[in-house]
């Protein structure tokens, strides 16, 4: 029955459908960090006019937009692993499923508030 | 999940975690998890500045104010560490899926040096913060 469930609830088709999500999200994350704190270091104390030019750039819209839609996924995938590992039978008794699909429905929550508030960011809706 | 205990399954379980051993690997291992949970919630910290800042010239030094207190840059400072350190650690992840440091040994020296890497870009993170 547990396994059932939590298999419901995985991002992915599969197992592996999940590490290769997961992976390409992180590569999609890590070179979006990366090239943030590149600007950082190379524009210590940037004005707002510069800022605001970074954001209003259709690459930096893409590559935000890119980075949001793959923490998305990331967070999923992460959050789902963490969930199943840790809120079980083990641990919490018979509320673990319960307690995991309420903390995972929070998680998915959250991954969908940041989808929709990192568009009006970007597109200043 | 045929590790769990099953009825009429008498063998002992023993996952006791606070009675566990952990190796190097195992400490850089829950840390990459602990560091996960940690920036997903605190990216609600940061979308939160970056909106902000891009409202207008008043919203973006606004953020430049909040940034002056202590409390703020402790907090920034500590979403940048889990950041660091996720990063890092998965990094070394895509490494190993490579096939680069699979070994036991390997798997160690990974770990320590997973370590020393973000010790010092904690650091300068901390630095630069402050």
């Amino acid at each position: 029955m547990v396994s059932r469930v939590s298999g419901a609830t995985n991002l992915g088709r599969n197992g592996l459908h999940d590490w290769v999500i997961q992976r390409f999200s992180a590569i999609v994350l890590a070179v979006y960090t990366l090239g943030l704190l590149g600007w950082f270091s190379v524009n210590p104390d940037f004005s707002y006019g510069a800022w605001r030019g970074l954001f209003d750039a259709t690459w930096m819209k893409i590559a935000t937009l890119a980075a949001i839609i793959s923490l998305c996924a990331h967070a999923w995938i992460g959050m789902w692993t963490i969930a199943t590992d840790y809120l079980t039978p083990l641990a919490l008794g018979k509320a673990a499923t319960f307690v995991r699909l309420l903390f995972q429905a929070g998680c998915v929550v959250l991954v969908f508030t940041y989808l929709v508030w990192g568009v009006q960011i970007l597109w200043g809706l | 999940m045929n590790w769990l205990p099953v009825k009429d399954d008498n063998r002992p379980v023993n996952l006791d975690l606070t009675k566990f051993h952990f190796p190097l690997p195992a400490i850089t291992s829950i840390l990459h998890r602990i560091s996960g949970v940690l920036i997903f919630f605190g990216t609600a910290v940061l979308m939160w500045l970056l909106a902000e800042s891009l409202t207008s010239e008043e919203g973006f030094q606004r953020v430049g104010e909040w940034l002056q207190s202590p409390i703020v840059k402790l907090i920034v400072w500590g979403i940048l560490s889990g950041l660091l350190y996720h990063l890092i650690a998965g990094l070394r992840h895509l490494l190993m899926d490579a096939g680069i440091g699979e070994t036991l040994e390997g798997g160690r020296r990974g770990a320590m040096l997973i370590i020393v890497f973000s010790v010092i870009s904690i650091l300068i993170a901390g630095v630069w913060v402050w």
